[in-house]
């Protein structure tokens, strides 16, 4: 099986190492600014399975060998795709752009190289396209990054043409965007209505980002100028895709003179464009009523299983996958379509 | 059925909880103020090892911005997406007759009373797969 | 949509304001002058195109170029005169009070607004009920604009726009709902608002499409944070209506609450039972747009999937085509119990008509 979504846990300390010594000389003399913190009391701490936390020390995800205890051999995981979450948005461009280059580098090093399963996404200034293209371009060719990430929580809706640059290399490159919920906005609430009070609202309502940037994203017309582009929801679920794109579809039959971008129905760029991973696995009080929702929405080659270790909404593969219907399904969705995602021979 | 001998007493201080492998099931023990409750050690959602969660208190609330807290220790919390476990029955706090975890039954017993002094044998309806029996302790037993 | 038993009725017909001079004479003599001098306009700004498609049925324009749905006229030939000929009418005046940032005048124009709909519209025919227009961003002043008119039979719920600064489960807007339980009222949130905020949580989007699907997200929002917020378990009497935001995403988005809700309910110990039950007891849902699915078999799903057969309120959505060409077809596909209770019996019901 494939795992879509592995979170290591980059260390300041660990990170530092393959920073220049200009960066490392402002890390001691400033510090870094760290993007604002948790905002609630979350379900755990670091958001974490309790049990995640390494014997040895240090946070869930930071050490490799107990990560390979719990999660690579403890089920038959061919490849893991890592998402680290260490923000490259903090300070200004230059120092996110020197931050992103480095976490890179220490993923190759302490992560990619020593374990030949793991693979990882490749951290880039996003806000900035330039720079982010800049370290695209530097790994090219380099089949252990597999992808491109960006929080969602940007400071646009991603159809917006400062982040085209990003798409251009990116599809140059056979490289996926892949959109995991996190970040920084730069002062967008994490709802179109503001602050919720609770952690519970906000877990729930991260969906919201990726919702906005489904829209944006074909209607700001982004497929028609890159048709190669491959878009990957990660931690979004699944379940409301369907609705959005029953909504999107009829909205656009009759606004479509608006929006001249637009050549075909929504939702056959979003079929054609998108695939998404499978965390947090929706749980409908009857199992037929997820079946329902997975051949409504029609994407069986789109959908990618992942199991966000070490975190607490975590999915086990052997019962998440359990509520999909069909062993031929669920083949596809533990492995085949990752592979041919990725490219994972 | 058979009682199992799983522990000292002393083993498992008030609360505190060890986990034990009898008959093939890893099956917590917590001891909750001298009395002890076994519980399987598998979250019957997704299958976490439910016995490694945190032990926390009943949390109630007679109204928005009101918290109160109750039998602080005697609700277990899953590791991993932390579903709510009475220690005392297994029952899961959202649905307490629809969800829950196996709850085992438990004694405690003076060694004298599973070592008859004479033969040094166990009797009949009690297993000890790691215990060396002696008179001076006493023994948690569960019975799976 | 037929309407099987009793006569329909329509929940969600828009009372437009043609412009703020229709307001002059019920503003204090203060807001007046202030109008005439200052030469402000009022909240009623063009806050998506108005040529859209959307915004008015095509021929609904009366000939002297006066918006539609602005006179009684309008509805009585409309809405009151046409199938399914509607016994009643919900008036859903929209008029972006929210974006008024001096208190004072949110609230004038607010009483302006529900002085004139009680005036040309209520007074002038039986069949039509409002809902109240309240400042929304006072808490303090919408609560007085509420009992100022709670005793005018003819408003029949309490009117906040789905677009907020902050969701409404927050502290601050318990008063408001306080202040509608008390008087027997829902509270219905429509589609739309200015509060200055963008609509979605990474900015604003280019086009009116965007935006328009995209505010079934914000509906989502609202709907989490007055469940979460324990707005029912204080006002166990307490119904929420959803005016034209859909109702086709509310099953998937219960799956997720739903599953948070087991894990994560010591954070908000009042909730206790599942977010779904909370809904199904309190919460109604316009039928216009459905934004449904338009196969017959996936679109009775998804409706008996809702979990309950209260919670649908049939409603135009006049004057503005939403466009549900196929949406006939897949409402006839289900039972005429249930269409009864749809197009009728959850209505009365709930505003005891
Ligand atoms: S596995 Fe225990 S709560 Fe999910």
């Amino acid at each position: 099986m494939v795992d879509c979504d592995i979170h290591n846990h980059l260390t300041e300390d660990a990170v530092s190492k393959y920073l220049p010594k200009k960066w490392r000389d402002y890390d001691r003399q400033f510090g870094r600014r760290m993007t604002p913190g948790d905002f609630y009391p979350k379900a755990t701490p670091m958001a974490s399975r309790t049990d995640a936390w390494p014997p040895g020390g240090g946070p869930p995800g930071s050490d490799l060998a107990f990560l390979r205890k719990q999660l690579l051999d403890a089920w038959p995981i061919e490849v893991g795709i890592l998402n680290t979450l260490i923000s490259v948005r903090n300070q200004f461009r230059d120092y996110d752009a020197a931050l992103a280059t480095a976490a890179n580098a220490c993923q190759v090093a302490e992560w990619l190289a020593p374990e030949p399963r793991l693979r990882a996404s490749l951290l880039v200034p996003y806000e900035d396209a330039a720079l982010a293209v800049a370290e695209i371009r530097r790994h090219a060719g380099d089949r252990r990054f597999v992808q491109v990430l960006i929080p969602s929580r940007t400071s646009e809706p991603l159809g917006q043409r400062k982040y085209w640059p990003i798409f251009a290399a990116a599809a140059e490159s056979g490289l996926p965007i892949g959109i995991h919920f996190g970040g920084w906005s730069g002062g967008h609430p994490i709802s179109g209505a503001g602050w919720p009070t609770y952690y519970l609202e906000y877990h729930t309502g991260m969906i919201q980002t990726f919702q906005a940037h489904l829209i944006s994203l074909v209607c700001e017309g982004v497929f028609e100028e890159f048709p190669g582009l491959k878009i990957v929801f990660i931690e979004g679920g699944l379940a409301w895709i369907a609705p959005l794109l029953w909504r999107l579809d009829r909205s656009w039959r009759q606004l479509k003179a608006e929006n001249p971008n637009l050549r075909r129905a929504p939702s056959e760029y979003v079929r054609g464009h998108f695939w998404l991973t499978t965390q947090p696995i929706e749980e409908p009080p009857e199992p037929s009523q997820f079946a329902g929702m997975i051949s409504g929405l029609g994407m069986d080659d789109r959908l990618l299983f992942s199991t966000d270790y070490p975190h607490w909404d975590f999915d086990n593969p052997d019962s998440a996958l359990s509520s999909f219907p069909g062993p031929s399904l669920r083949q596809k969705v533990r492995r085949d379509n990752a592979r041919a995602l990725y490219r994972l021979d | 059925m058979a009682k199992h001998i799983v522990s000292t007493v002393a083993e498992i201080p008030p609360g505190t909880r060890k986990l034990v492998e009898v008959a093939g099931r890893s099956i917590g023990v917590f001891n909750i103020g001298g009395e002890f409750f076994a519980l399987r050690n598998r979250c019957p959602h997704q299958g976490a090892a439910l016995c490694t969660g945190q032990l926390g208190s009943a949390v109630t609330s007679p109204g928005p911005g009101r918290y109160e807290v109750d039998r602080a220790g005697e609700i277990l919390r899953c590791p991993w997406h932390g579903w709510e476990y009475d220690v005392r029955t297994g029952q899961s706090w959202f649905d307490p007759k629809g969800v829950r975890v196996k709850a085992y039954e438990t004694a405690v017993a003076p060694g004298s009373a599973l070592v008859p002094p004479a033969t040094g044998l166990l009797p009949g309806p009690y297993v000890a797969e790691t215990f060396a029996v002696s008179i001076e302790e006493d023994y948690v037993l569960v019975e799976v | 949509m037929d309407s099987p038993g009793s006569q329909a009725i329509d929940c969600d017909v828009h009372a437009v304001l043609p412009s703020i001079e229709a307001l002059l004479p019920f503003l204090p003599a203060y807001w007046r002058e202030q109008i005439g001098q200052t030469g402000f306009k009022g909240p009623t700004g063009r806050w998506y195109p108005p040529g859209l498609p959307t915004s008015e049925r095509p021929g609904l324009r009366p000939a002297d170029g006066s918006p539609a749905a602005s006179r009684v006229e309008h509805i009585q030939r409309d809405v009151l005169g046409q199938a399914p000929h509607p016994s009643h009418a919900i008036l859903n005046c929209d008029c972006a009070v929210e974006s008024l940032h001096n208190p004072d005048a949110a609230s004038a124009v607010s009483g302006a607004l529900n002085e004139w709909i009680a005036a040309a519209w209520l007074a002038a025919d039986a069949r039509l009920r409002a809902s109240i227009v309240v400042p929304s961003q006072f808490p303090e002043l919408a609560v007085q604009e509420i009992n100022r008119r709670a005793g005018n039979p003819g408003f029949v719920q309490v009117l906040l726009p789905v677009r907020s600064e902050a969701p409404y489960g927050s502290r601050n807007f318990r008063p408001v709902f306080a202040a509608a339980a008390r008087h027997g009222l829902p509270v219905a949130l429509h589609y739309g608002g200015l509060p200055g905020n963008p609509p979605t949580p990474v900015g604003w989007p280019s086009f009116y499409l965007e935006e328009y699907a995209g505010m079934t997200g914000v509906f989502q929002t609202q709907l989490i944070s007055i469940i979460a917020g324990g707005v029912f378990d204080e006002h166990p009497g307490l119904r929420l209506v959803l005016a034209e935001g859909g109702f086709a995403w509310l099953p998937a988005m219960l799956w997720r609450f739903d599953k948070n809700w087991k894990g994560l309910r010591r954070e908000i110990p009042w909730v206790r039972r599942p977010p779904s039950d909370y809904v199904r007891e309190h919460v109604r849902l316009t039928t216009a747009p459905a934004d449904a699915p338009e196969d017959p078999a996936q679109f009775r799903d998804v409706v008996a999937q809702l979990g309950s057969d209260a919670m649908l309120l049939y409603a135009s959505d006049y004057p503005h085509a939403h466009g549900d060409s196929a949406s006939d077809a897949v409402w006839s596909g289900l039972s005429a119990e249930l269409r009864g209770k749809i197009m009728s019996a959850n209505a009365r019901a709930l505003y005891k008509l």
